[in-house]
């Protein structure tokens, strides 16, 4: 009995020993890595069925998940989406490959205002396909308050909504704000400027309800908060749940945010990433992806087939006016970031 | 051979103590004592000093001694019902108090976000009935709260067993000496359930020193406790090493202070570490 035992025990040892070779690098797979809630699963299906290429698709929160992810080094990603600044970050760390647009002929059907803007992050547009952009603004309750005063970030500053007002728990977004209301650029690196929008942020802090990030539309569904800083997708998907809700993108002006594909140096399957890409730009697909995630698509077959409501809308689709008004993040310096980091847990502690 | 095969059969233990406890320490080590670039350095662990850490540290030590001291003085009390209950009634009790923790600590902390929201339901209650609304909810209060609900029954548990074993026949032997309720209480009750106490105080103190959680989800973010700034460290600045750093300072704290209990446990009985 005993000796079938330890056997046993060899057996499982030797198991979890070797298991880490077994599987890997079977040609016919690509592993993407994507937004949590980022991609209609279907598609993923079709893809799958389509080509016979097998998708191992993996989700993360925020970018800088994504970024301790990716460096973490224990899976070989060959295809992420994250947004602007992040693949700027990692373009300059030299973790980017150039995509071969030849095998992507379907990128014709994305918009080239959008590539414009990319070349914020992507100088020469050769790293990254933009998948879904937006804006940050202000989600609020009509019935709670004073319409007239929501162009202005300076409304999240105004003591009537004490307790009712909910901030983006993210230091770039947060900062973001404060900074605009200030006259800066969202991406200063200025230690008194940065200081300046810290001393505004400490002051806001008590009429503060809470700081989130993505239940910040649940709690504004719910009518817990007044009003709340988010994404304009975001916005677009609480107005469906409740009527009384309203979004603006504040005149001081805001973040325009791009997602964009792109390739990193690990990946294994060039070709089969650049394959997906280029089922991503069909008409089709984009509508499917379009109808999961209701962020703007730069995809201009799919939005023509579109609703025209639902084409015209400006909290889903942002005119140019407002997009002319947004800066778009920008990678900061490592002193910068530590920098930031103080700054906000300063903020987060502060009573 | 014999002993061989023994070694074997401890073969399994002796993987997951250095895969799941030795390595990872390890790693925490070498990652709080060295920079980003792997030069050595200290100050990552010296940055605790840092006015913000400091300040989350005294925050963390505050919260969790306010939640240790009123799960002990709603679990001691209860502790001695139970005990002086008939059979059958107790086990229920008992049953009672377990039962919430069949249920995942998250979905229970994600219940009271809702209970306590500003439009929840207990809010709904009190306005129905008139009466001014529970503005609670992500305040360090709703975090002290919401650890007593989730660490209560580590206290009660400990407590309640040092307390059913002792005899009756020494609460008797005591009385027919001339002892008075006080008395029997001091020198008979108290030191025989000591041992009870000091594991629930460890129990219930390290969780609620370490946590992170409850303070992130009833503390809407503005309660900045040490483990959140650890997390952070991790997941947002990806500074593993500041992480690892503050990491080690607060397994300091928490050996500490398991030894102190122990030392102060020791005459009462079975001590933990």
């Amino acid at each position: 009995m005993k000796k079938i035992f330890s056997g046993l025990v060899f057996f499982v040892l030797a198991c979890s020993f070797f298991s880490g070779c077994g599987n890997k690098d079977s040609p016919n797979t690509l592993t993407v890595l994507n937004y949590g809630k980022y991609l209609e699963p279907e598609a993923l299906e079709l893809f799958e069925e389509e080509t016979g290429i097998k998708v191992e698709y993996e989700e993360y929160v925020t970018p800088e998940n994504m970024y301790t992810k990716y460096r973490a080094g224990a899976i070989d990603y060959d295809l992420i989406c994250t947004s602007d600044y992040m693949v700027e970050k990692l373009i300059q760390e030299g973790q980017v490959q150039e995509i071969d647009f030849g095998n992507v002929p379907l990128s014709q059907n994305l918009d080239p205002v959008y590539f414009e803007f990319s070349k914020s992050f992507d100088p020469e547009n050769k790293y990254s396909i933009p998948y879904f952009f937006g804006t940050v603004g202000i989600l609020y309750n009509r019935q709670m308050v004073d319409e007239s005063k929501v162009d202005s970030w300076n409304i999240l500053w105004d003591e009537d909504y004490s307790g009712q007002i909910i901030m983006a728990d993210s230091v770039r977004d947060s900062f973001m704000v404060a900074l605009k209301i200030l006259g800066y650029s969202l991406n200063t690196t200025d230690e008194k400027e940065l200081k300046e929008a810290q001393e505004l942020l400490i002051q806001q802090k008590p009429l503060v309800y809470s700081y989130l990030v993505d239940e910040a539309q649940d709690e504004m569904i719910a009518e817990n908060a007044a009003m709340a800083v988010v994404y304009s997708g975001e916005a677009g998907y609480a107005l469906e749940f409740n009527e009384n809700l309203a979004f603006s993108v504040p005149k001081e002006g805001s973040n325009m945010w791009i997602d964009s594909w792109f390739i990193p140096k690990t990946a294994k399957h060039k070709e089969n990433a650049e394959k997906f890409l280029d089922f991503l730009c069909r008409e089709d697909i984009s509508m499917l992806n379009f109808d999961y995630v209701y962020y703007a698509t730069p995809n201009i077959k799919a939005k023509e087939s579109l609703d025209p409501e639902i084409q015209e809308s400006p909290i889903i689709f942002p005119p140019t006016e407002i997009l002319d008004n947004c800066e778009v993040l920008k990678p900061l310096d490592d002193i910068s970031n530590t920098n930031l980091s103080i700054l906000w847990k300063e903020i987060k502690s502060a009573d | 051979m014999r002993n061989l095969k023994r070694q074997l059969l401890a073969g399994p233990y002796l993987i997951w103590m250095v895969g799941f406890v030795l390595l990872p320490v390890g790693m925490i080590l070498y990652y709080a004592l060295t920079t980003t670039s792997g030069q050595f350095t200290t100050f990552n662990i010296t940055s605790i000093t840092a006015s913000v850490h400091l300040k989350a540290l005294f925050l963390s030590l505050k919260l969790a001694l306010a939640c240790t001291l009123i799960c002990l003085g709603l679990s001691y009390p209860l502790a001695m019902i139970l005990n002086n209950m008939n059979g059958k009634r107790h086990g229920l009790i008992v049953f009672i108090f377990i039962l919430p923790m069949w249920m995942n600590f998250m979905l229970r902390i994600l219940a009271w976000k809702m209970l306590l929201s500003n439009n929840g339901v207990i809010n709904t209650v009190l306005g129905y009935f008139g009466l001014p609304g529970l503005d609670v909810l992500n305040t360090p209060s709703a975090v002290v709260f919401c650890m007593v609900y989730d660490f209560l029954p580590f206290m009660i548990l400990p407590i309640y067993n040092a307390m059913s074993r002792i005899e009756k026949d020494v609460i008797e032997a005591a009385k027919d000496l001339g002892a008075g309720s006080l008395t029997v209480f001091f020198k008979v009750i108290l030191p025989l359930t000591m041992s009870g106490v000091v594991s629930g105080i460890i129990m219930v103190f390290v969780p609620a020193l370490t946590s992170f959680a409850i303070s992130d989800l009833l503390g809407g973010g503005k309660v900045l406790l040490i483990g959140n700034v650890i997390e952070q460290a991790f997941m947002q600045e990806y500074n593993w090493n500041l992480g690892s750093g503050l990491s080690l300072v607060l397994m300091v704290f928490v050996i500490v202070s398991m030894a102190l209990m122990n030392s102060h446990g020791e005459e009462g009985g079975a001590g933990i570490c």
